[in-house]
């Protein structure tokens, strides 16, 4: 098993644990030596690694389950009424992405510039978050012709990619059919 | 035949046209994606359908298998996919081994299996029933890590998780199958 993960903290692990590590051959090499003294020295040690090797050999000689005979032929069989599906990245259309994109950042970037429009820099901060929260009328921001063009704008434009969308899958179906 | 070359090389061959080529591939890693679909199914019926639509859905993608990974990896992480999927669909409870029930199932699920130990004493056949006896999530990743070549790393990567994760999954994973061992095949275990 060609594994390679360092331990810091071996002193806080379990014997068990320190002992599949050194097995596994992912043991640090600062670890390494003081386990194999272990073993020469400590029953305790000795007898649980080899326990655990004995499990590990027995675990990699388990023999793998095998399909029906027919099982191959069955694939092929499946496979010749089908095609390879293009790579993802021949058919995700980058415009598509950009387009989207660039509809969030439009949509953000109009709120915010509203938003920062609507707010009276001059008055003071007296009063509590919660109050000036309060005063604000939601109605009034939705009733703005500009808020609604720009509503309208971006539905529209919404619309327009999700068009691109489906029209860009549909070619893709007639090219595999 | 194609048998001579290596995964790249055969996919490379179905890619251009040989679709013959892949039977190569399925030959190579029919035992190894059959013996996981069937850690999670438990039974061979529901294995061998949800192994043949894992080569499907293979071949389906295979332009998509950029060889950034091995190939054997990319298909197993198909597997994990399909396997999970499957289990979803049968409402069958793929986690957690502390849970009673579970070892119950488990329990239940092996009792054919059982009638035959005294004839099967075999070791292999003894660790053979204990991984068939663990969850999914065990059973998988310890065929993933002792049959199927995979390092840590790439089976952190099949399974979607950080290595140290799957490092410690694999830990507890040997723990429980050692605890399924000594609970079930108690006899067996101290002929050992």
């Amino acid at each position: 098993m060609n594994t390679k993960f360092n331990h810091s903290h071996s002193g806080d692990r379990g014997i068990e644990e320190r002992l599949w590590d050194y097995i596994d051959g992912t043991s640090s090499a600062n670890e390494t030596p003081g386990i194999e003294k272990l073993l020469e020295s400590n029953i305790e040690w000795k007898t649980k690694y080899h326990e655990l090797l004995e499990a590990h050999q027995l675990m990699q000689s388990v023999e793998l389950e095998s399909p029906s005979m027919r099982f191959s032929k069955n694939v092929m069989e499946e496979i010749a009424k089908l095609h390879i599906a293009p790579a993802t990245k021949t058919y995700i259309n980058k415009r598509i992405i950009w387009g989207i994109g660039i509809f969030f950042i439009t949509l953000i970037i109009g709120f915010l510039v509203y938003g920062f429009g609507q707010i009276d820099w001059n008055v003071k901060g007296d009063s509590t978050i919660t109050e000036n929260l309060n005063k604000i009328n939601l109605s009034k921001f939705f009733n703005n012709t500009w808020v609604n063009v720009f509503m309208m704008i971006n539905v529209v434009l919404g619309l327009f990619l999700l068009d691109n969308y489906f029209s860009n899958k549909r070619k893709v179906l007639h090219k595999d059919a | 035949m194609s048998t001579g070359l290596n995964d790249t090389e055969i996919i490379g061959k179905v890619l251009s046209g040989d679709h013959q080529a892949y039977a190569v591939l399925v030959n190579r890693y029919q035992n190894y994606v059959f013996t996981l679909s069937l850690r999670f199914t438990k039974n061979r019926e529901d294995a061998e359908e949800v192994s043949q639509d894992i080569f499907v859905k293979a071949y389906k993608a295979l332009a998509d298998f950029r060889g950034s990974s091995k190939f054997s990896t990319w298909l197993y992480t198909i597997v994990n996919n399909t396997c999970i999927t499957f289990l979803r669909k049968k409402k069958l409870q793929t986690h957690s081994l502390d849970n009673e029930s579970i070892f119950e199932t488990a329990d239940n699920l092996d009792s054919g299996l059982r009638a035959n130990m005294v004839e099967q004493k075999s070791r292999l056949t003894m660790v053979s029933k204990a991984i068939a006896m663990l969850g999914p999530d065990d059973a998988e990743i310890i065929t993933l890590f002792y049959k199927a070549e995979q390092t840590l790393e790439e089976i952190a990567q099949i399974l979607g998780l950080e290595a140290n994760t799957a490092k410690v999954r694999l830990h507890r994973a040997r723990t429980r199958l050692k605890e399924k061992m000594e609970r079930h095949f108690a006899e067996e275990v101290k002929d050992i």
